[in-house]
């Protein structure tokens, strides 16, 4: 089983130097990029590819990067941003690939920039992740002694400035136009699209946001060609995937798949199955804003189209699970006190509704629920769903609660015909 | 007054971007970095230095959950209460904290030592439950190594 982004990684994450890295083919893709292909020629092989964001939203890369206005005579610096600011709650896949093998995503982001003609780069990287940013400016440095970065990379004639952009906390950087205005200085607000920030974006110039885990695709989409990636996938989506899972499980942690193992195969092949005396009742696939899946979706493929077709989102393909020793409503509760505290009160539904469910759910928690709250919270998955809010936080908070008083109303109804929580 | 190495940090992050406001949060990490805080003094004068309003300045510095508008302790603890620390009880750890430290989040031991603050997901949900103090991570914590983890900060 090929494990092309994880392969250098080691259980302690010490990650390459840049000669190692070189040792095992590192920045192969891009003296072959410089020699051998034209921009156009990246993005047509990265679409070719089928890879998918694997940030969450799951667009196709190539056909992102596609937006961006090329020739001479469009609007300069054009910029590459890697979105390193992993915050999805349950979600630990990225802090992986950045702590132990930074040159892969330094690399992949080249690729990505000269596609686009990018001459800046950053990568915006979460405040917690000190070792990550150690790793990574370490590595920037050494990528600019070698030559890959900075002008006239390789005698190629193509320039590209790179730096690390270390972000204060807060959940809504990881949208894309809101981590813009962080980087601009700014509130980390959603901007209205369009225009799209491929034509629009850092400091009003055309600019490509991706995920870290998409960019370390792409040397070895490079290297291999589009066929082989699509042929590490068990079903249409192509490449490998990180997933992770955490909970109640003998051996939480991540592995590098094929794309499209089944639900079941992670949590008792790879996760080891449930602690002992601890039974599945749910999991949430890919981090906190995606539908709980239950019971009859275990044999589910974890790609794209397979997870929306049983309700819910691939995410990020790290999944959460919710055991039966658990309270569901509990666990949806602490949901909601995430995404009311980081909802950034730009729109009213977002800012004044979350804090209303989140309300409902601790009198429920507490025993002190009416019967009338359960309506009140199925009014709220509408009001706060898609087409009502500026951006997808809101909607996102709303699927693990729809999808939870679908698949455990039973347990919201004890909350409050019991008066307490049967959990505690 | 800015000092002269806070100055020259923050020159040279406007000298990487376009304009001179756009370096704000870098400067505001700067300030925090060598004042452990940043207090309305420092804020004017940050602001000052940048071109814009002090307001305009504070609307950015109070976004954030990591830049601290009031005083820290020595170390500041960051314990997480998502999702997945909350299903491996991250509950007994905060109880544990308050209990030995004497304080609520957002609080600071008389001593200076210690503050005590929430956080969301630190990203490590298959070593939960997890907290920082100051730079270190610390995962798939007990309350009962938590001593020894304090009594390695002064």
């Amino acid at each position: 089983m090929e494990k092309p982004l994880t392969q250098h990684i080691t259980p302690d994450r010490k990650p390459l130097s840049l000669k190692e890295y070189e040792q095992v083919g590192g920045y192969r893709a891009v003296h072959k990029i410089l020699k051998e292909l034209t921009p156009e020629g990246v993005t047509n092989l990265v679409k070719d590819s089928n890879l998918r964001g694997r940030g969450g939203a799951g667009f196709n890369t190539g056909l992102k990067w596609s937006f961006v206005p090329m020739g001479p005579e469009v609007p300069r610096p054009k910029y590459l941003v890697a979105n390193a600011d992993e915050m999805e709650p349950g979600t630990f896949k990225d802090r992986i690939l950045l702590e132990g093998n930074p040159h892969q995503l330094i690399e992949g982001m080249i690729v990505a920039s000269y596609a686009i003609q990018a001459d800046i780069s950053y990568v915006f990287l979460r405040w917690a992740y000190k070792k990550a940013a150690q790793e990574i400016t370490k590595a920037i440095n050494e990528a600019y002694a070698a030559g890959y970065l900075g002008q006239n990379i390789l005698g190629s004639g193509y320039s590209l400035e790179m730096h690390l952009h270390t972000g204060v906390g807060r959940y809504m950087c990881g949208e894309e136009t809101a981590l813009l205005n962080a980087l601009e200085g700014k509130r980390a607000t959603p901007r209205a699209k369009p225009p799209f920030p491929q034509v629009s974006g850092l400091f009003g110039k055309p600019t490509i946001v991706n995920n870290v885990e998409t960019l370390c695709c792409l040397p070895h989409i490079v290297n291999n060609g589009a066929a082989w990636f699509k042929g590490l996938s068990r079903t249409g989506d192509a490449g490998t995937k990180i997933y992770g899972v955490s909970g109640k499980v003998n051996k939480p942690g991540a592995w590098e798949l094929p794309m499209g193992v089944t639900v079941r195969e992670l949590i008792e092949e790879y996760a080891g199955g449930m602690k002992n005396g601890y039974r599945f009742k749910g999991a949430l696939p890919g981090g906190a804003s995606t539908d709980f899946l239950v019971e009859e979706h275990l044999d589910t493929p974890m790609d794209y189209p397979s997870i929306a077709a049983v309700g819910s989102r691939m995410g990020t393909g790290t999944m959460i699970i919710l055991d039966d020793h658990t309270c569901p409503v509990g666990f949806v509760h602490n949901l909601q006190h995430f995404f009311a505290q980081e909802s950034c009160g730009f729109c009213t539904p977002c800012r004044e509704g979350l804090p209303w469910v989140e309300k409902i759910l601790l009198s429920l928690d507490r025993g002190e629920g009416k019967p009338e709250d359960i309506q009140l919270l199925n009014f709220h998955t509408k009001a706060l769903g898609p087409g009502n809010t500026f951006c997808a936080l809101a909607p996102g908070a709303m699927e693990p609660l729809q999808s939870a008083l679908k698949y455990f109303g039973e347990d919201f109804e004890r909350h409050i015909n019991e008066k307490q929580c049967p959990w505690k | 007054m800015l000092t002269a190495e806070e100055v020259s940090q923050i020159e040279h992050e406007i000298s990487l971007v376009p304009v001179r406001k756009a370096a704000g949060i870098e400067a505001l990490k700067i300030v925090q970095q060598h004042r452990g805080w940043v207090s309305d003094e420092s804020l004017k004068d940050t602001a000052a230095f940048l071109g814009v309003s002090a307001e305009e300045l504070d609307s950015v510095a109070t976004f954030y959950n990591l830049i601290f508008r009031q005083p820290v302790g020595r170390h500041v603890i960051l314990l997480c209460d998502s999702i997945s620390c909350w299903v491996m009880g991250y509950e007994k750890i905060r109880e544990h904290l308050m209990q030995k430290l004497g304080i609520k989040y957002g609080q600071t031991t008389p001593d200076g030592r210690f503050t005590l603050l929430p956080n969301v997901c630190l990203g490590t949900c298959d070593c939960a439950p997890a907290l920082m103090v100051g730079p270190d991570l610390y995962q798939n914590v007990t309350p009962e190594e938590l001593d020894e983890i304090l009594s390695r900060y002064n």
